[in-house]
């Protein structure tokens, strides 16, 4: 097993090397030069100006002498210099990953155990009116925008119920510390994290109810009822544990993604996390800030792929390592 | 044998659901099982048998439903218990043993847990005893080191492994009456032989009453003590093996056992003088499992120096258990994968050399038919368009192409009008007709026909057997016959090739390799066919 992370882990990091090159040359292709929009926001739109800001961030060099001294920074974490916010790349995504897992794994969490129970209760009583219910919600946040449930959330929930913030990390100017904190985040995290976890949970729920339904068919499944076992010992060992199978590959895929998917969310729910730093990175052409926030993203697909295998490899004995 | 029967199935209707080909699954059918003795219950695909068995166990599918009769057991009747009564009666009095062991295994439970479960599911038992008893009955089955066997996984053990695991299964809580559905269907026949001496051994040993579903009367042969034929659902012959076997009073028992091929070959034509239509020599073709960056390549070896020739005019079988590399070397000839060494020449052409549109242009020459009647037609695809498809994408005109297709589906004896039709309008066996004037529509010199029978009902088998000789003989094909039965082989045959791990063991004709098999392999799979002690009447 562990010559199998190892070999993963150097693959990833070959991959990791070709995305940053691929993403270097796709962010400079876009249209629109950094120093011009810096020195536009200065105030001083003459070339001198311009061409000073390009020499200070090394933006006139030939791209492959950029590319290679970016490489470079990379092997040795350094995610190199973000001109508009004045601050280095890794220390301006280290402040804000800490939101992002927060959120996403929350929802992610939320997702999966949701997903999976209320399609094994549908699975388990399909066809009748319950199953119908859940179905057909699981279709309706599943067919949702995001944005669109987010502002109906804020709009019941804060402005009409007043139950919950409608916005930020936590209270503003509180000050609060322990318990009293914990709980302030909790409060703040339930809106954007169910958001985000009532659509994947819609995937989930389908994903789960179908594929018990097929594997209730199956033969071995007619052999536990020969044996004589209680039926709910059967859905639970024989179906259940067959059935989520797929349900892993798709959680692994989804939970690579999360991370890039929540820039919708933190966007609408004002959530300091990396989402919302790419977006404006993005609108700033700050080329560094947004390779930075690409790498660290690419690399949370990398690791969440090594974990979805390390996981199937446990569930599902016929797959055996570095094979 | 007078003995009290351990369960009666008495008059027992089994209704289909409304718009079933027919109204009963099972029409009023009597069967008694007695302590001590195997009934086989022998039938076509659709004649009710495996309905009857899983009466017994109440697992008939939720479309169906009991109309009249009785099971009765222990001074009851099982047809009147609820659910509870059915998991109290399930494994541990009646046990069911299931026709293919692969999927009738949670994959992901180790093979002691799967037998543990038995016990556990009756509350029988501390964990430990359990898995002593485990144990215990990986022994008695004959599983080779059963303290490994009971700590692996369902993939990692052979076919007649698995079957064997199922079995001691089943007999764990020592049932009154064991129902076999097909047990050793889906298994190769050297061990086909000896899981049915495995049940047969035990029966006696634990004096069990055994339902044993078959449609192979070679198995009846070997195993049963009395018979019970089924058609549409209905008991049509029943009676001691030795009589229903060899004085079949009902016509319908007569048809089906003189459809059973004999072991003996029939005399054929000489073949001296005909020219080769296939030459194949010394193919190689090994498969590499990539080991990964750390571990080595694993690879089969699926043909190892494999040469052979077909004459014209001539079909030469090719036979041996899966894995064997039969059907690897049938795809080599027709070039669906490449050899890695060896030469396959049809006539003056080398095929092997050929590649793009060159190769293409020969592929007509020779042309296969599939063993899966089912899955080698394209469902979305009309009959006439089946057939067409080839001769059309040779350029021939589309007019034409379906003006032979015509004329090839009345070749195999079916009529015009399936050119409109869909493939699962049609019957397996109507099925493999259409497969086969599909591979006619190229005009081959050659068939392969990939274990082309083997799915199919023995009344049917023979029939697209005698469907494939006319064919050969009347438009002078060569035919490469791939069969995992020696009986088919016997009757179709003018050579046989033996094949075990990738290699030709032994190629002889017919008459003579069944005569005096030589190598110690075609000889225990010889020994191996089953029902040869008690030979049913060939036609």
């Amino acid at each position: 097993m562990l010559s199998f992370v190892a070999q993963r882990i150097v693959k990833g990091v070959v991959v990791l090397l070709a995305i940053v090159v691929m993403n270097f040359f796709l962010i400079r292709l876009a249209p629109g030069d950094p120093a011009v929009v810096m020195a536009g926001e200065a105030g001083a739109s003459d070339p001198q100006f311009v061409q000073q800001l390009r020499e200070k961030f090394s933006l006139d060099k030939p791209l492959p002498e950029q590319l290679l001294s970016y490489v470079k920074g990379i092997v040795t974490l350094d995610l190199g210099f973000s001109f508009r916010q004045q601050m280095p790349v890794s220390k301006l995504i280290s402040e804000r990953i800490g939101a992002t897992l927060l959120l996403t794994l929350t929802a992610f969490a939320i997702s999966l155990v949701l997903g999976i129970f209320f399609g094994t209760l549908a699975a388990r009583f399909a066809g009748s009116w319950g199953d119908s219910a859940i179905t057909a919600a699981a279709l309706v946040f599943y067919a949702t925008p995001i944005f669109w449930l987010a502002l109906m959330a804020i709009l019941l929930f804060s402005v009409y119920l007043g139950w919950l913030p409608s916005f930020g990390y936590d209270t503003v100017g509180a000050n609060y510390t322990g318990l009293a904190y914990v709980g302030d985040v909790a409060l703040h995290l339930i809106m954007p994290a169910m958001t985000i976890g009532l659509f994947f949970m819609a995937t989930y729920t389908r994903m789960t109810r179908a594929s018990m339904l097929e594997v209730k068919r199956l033969d071995f499944v007619k052999t536990a009822r020969a044996k004589g076992l209680r039926d709910n010992v059967i859905q639970r060992r024989h179906v259940l544990r067959n059935a989520l199978l797929p349900v892993v590959t798709l959680a692994g895929v989804h939970a690579g993604t999360l991370i890039g998917g929540a820039v919708i969310t933190e966007t609408v729910y004002a959530w300091p996390g990396i989402g919302r730093l790419m977006y404006e990175a993005l609108l700033q052409r700050d080329y560094n800030l947004l390779l930075g926030v690409f790498v660290v993203c690419s690399a949370m697909v990398l690791i969440f792929n090594l974990i979805t295998d390390l996981v199937y490899r446990l569930v599902d004995p016929r797959i055996e390592f570095a094979s | 044998m007078t003995a009290a029967p351990a369960v009666s199935i008495k008059n027992l209707k089994i209704a289909l659901p409304k718009g079933a080909e027919r109204p009963y699954a099972v029409d009023g059918i009597s069967i008694d099982l007695i302590p001590g003795e195997i009934v086989c219950v022998v039938g076509e695909s659709g004649s009710g048998k495996s309905m009857c068995a899983h009466a017994l166990m109440g697992l008939l599918p939720d479309t169906v439903s009991t109309e009249t009769g009785e099971i009765a057991f222990n001074g009851g009747n099982l047809l009147k218990l609820d659910e509870d009564g059915w998991r109290d009666v399930r494994g541990r009095h009646i046990a069911m043993v299931f026709q293919e062991p692969m999927t009738a295994l949670n994959p992901l439970m180790r093979i002691g847990d799967q037998m543990m479960e038995m016990f556990e599911a009756h509350n029988l038992l501390t964990p430990k005893e359990r898995r002593a008893k485990a144990l215990g009955l990986a022994r008695e089955v004959g599983l080779p080191d059963p303290e490994r066997i009971v700590r692996a996984y369902p993939h990692q053990l052979s076919g007649g492994q698995r079957q064997r695991a199922m079995i001691a299964m089943a007999l764990a809580l020592e049932p009154a009456v064991l129902v076999a559905d097909e047990p050793t269907t889906a298994l190769d026949v050297t061990t086909q032989a000896q899981i049915l001496k495995l049940i047969r051994d035990l029966q006696r040993r634990r004096n069990m009453a055994v339902m044993f579903i078959t449609h192979d009367f070679g198995v009846v042969a070997d195993i049963a003590d009395r018979v019970v034929v089924l058609r549409y659902g209905k008991v049509v012959e029943e009676g001691t093996a030795a009589e229903v076997l060899t004085r079949p009073q009902h016509d319908y028992t007569k048809a089906l056992l003189a459809a059973v091929p004999s072991m003996h070959p029939p005399v054929r034509a000489p073949l001296e003088g005909r020219e080769k239509a296939v030459e194949v020599i010394g193919l190689d073709k090994t498969y590499v499992t990539s080991g990964g960056w750390f571990k080595p390549d694993r690879s089969v070896r699926a043909a190892n120096e494999v040469s052979f020739d077909i004459l014209q005019g001539e079909t030469l079988g090719l036979v041996g258990e899966s894995g064997s590399g039969k059907s690897s070397v049938a795809r080599l000839v027709m070039q669906l994968i490449k050899p890695d060494r060896g030469t396959v020449r049809l006539g003056d052409s080398d095929l092997t050399k050929l590649t793009g549109r060159a190769l293409r242009i020969e592929r007509h020459r020779i042309q296969m038919i599939f063993q899966d009647p089912f899955a080698s037609l394209n469902p979305r695809r009309k009959v006439g368009n089946i057939i067409s498809d080839g001769p059309i994408a040779h350029g021939t005109d589309a007019k034409v192409a379906m003006q032979r297709a015509r004329e090839l589906l009345g070749l195999v004896g079916l009529d015009a009008g399936a050119m409109e039709r869909y493939p699962h309008e049609f019957s397996g066996g109507q099925r493999q007709r259409i497969g086969i004037a599909r591979a006619l529509a190229l005009d081959p010199e050659i068939i392969v026909a990939d274990e082309a029978v083997s799915a199919l009902d023995v009344s049917v088998q023979a029939q697209v057997l005698a469907l494939l000789e006319d064919l050969k003989a009347r438009l002078g094909l060569s035919m490469l016959f791939i069969t995992h039965d020696l009986r088919v082989a016997a009757q179709i045959c003018d050579r046989i090739a033996v094949m075990q791990r990738g290699v030709i063991v032994e190629l002889k004709p017919t008459a003579q390799l069944f005569a005096s098999p030589e190598h110690p392999y075609t000889r225990e799979l010889l020994a191996a066919v089953p029902g040869q002690s008690a030979p049913p009447q060939a036609a």
